[in-house]
């Protein structure tokens, strides 16, 4: 299946304006997973959280058509 | 129906007490927005840009929030800090954009019958928001820039701040 994603912060540079991935199986882990297989500095991030309709979401999340994806990398805010 | 206070949380809410502006913070707004009659306390935090980072000077921060989940996260840590303390009101407003040292990034008020959970409570909301609100910001510096924490090989991520 093909995600549509919203990167936010360095993720968005890191993808290079990229916001489509096809994956495996439609999982949050499987997202994190290829995003790091397809994007090798994302493995250098402090942390990935993957949001799915605005909620921070497990790995074992399943995302549907549809859904608002979100990257959200370490957060710095304040 | 008929239940209009079911748990100490506040269950009104405005525009006015969560905002993600690109605009300058109306600091006396968002104290007016937490302020209560029945409150002896208005407690405020105000953070400011910094002008120097890891002994550099830092030209300018850009910040950048996803602002639906920034404004559903900032709502969870108020209803986690309203029955954690009796609240009277809040208001909570973050800036993005491009911000320049001593320039107003965020501000939390919270207002209360007594000062001692004023303290307390604006403590938690910033903290917490430091924490799980998806807002992220990227130092400039003369020299290069970096978005704050996003390496552990970074001396930002080290901070903890």
């Amino acid at each position: 299946m093909r995600v549509r994603f919203t990167p936010y912060g360095i993720t968005r540079e890191i993808t290079g304006g990229v916001t489509e991935i096809e994956l495996q199986d439609n999982s949050v882990g499987k997202l994190r997973q290829t995003l790091s297989e397809t994007y090798p500095a994302m493995r250098a991030l402090s942390s990935l959280m993957i949001a799915v309709n605005q909620e921070y979401a497990p790995d074992d999340k399943v995302i549907q058509p549809g859904d608002d994806v979100a990257l959200i990398p370490p957060v710095s805010g304040g | 129906m008929g239940t209009l206070i079911e748990s100490s949380t506040i269950t009104q809410i405005t525009s006015d007490m969560i905002k993600i502006t690109e605009k300058p913070i109306d600091i006396p707004k968002v104290i007016e927005t937490a302020s209560s009659l029945g409150a002896g306390a208005v407690n405020v935090f105000i953070g400011t840009v910094r002008n120097t980072a890891h002994n550099k000077n830092v030209v300018w921060l850009e910040y950048e929030a996803y602002e639906g989940m920034a404004v559903s996260e900032t709502r969870k840590i108020i209803d986690d800090a309203a029955h954690r303390w009796p609240l009277l009101g809040w208001a909570v407003s973050h800036r993005v954009g491009t911000l320049k040292p001593g320039e107003v990034a965020v501000v939390v008020a919270v207002s209360t019958k007594h000062r001692k959970e004023s303290f307390e409570a604006c403590q938690f909301i910033i903290d917490k928001l430091k924490e799980n609100v998806p807002i992220f910001k990227k130092e400039v510096f003369e020299d290069g820039e970096e978005w704050v924490g996003a390496s552990p090989k970074s001396p930002a991520s080290a901070q903890l701040n």
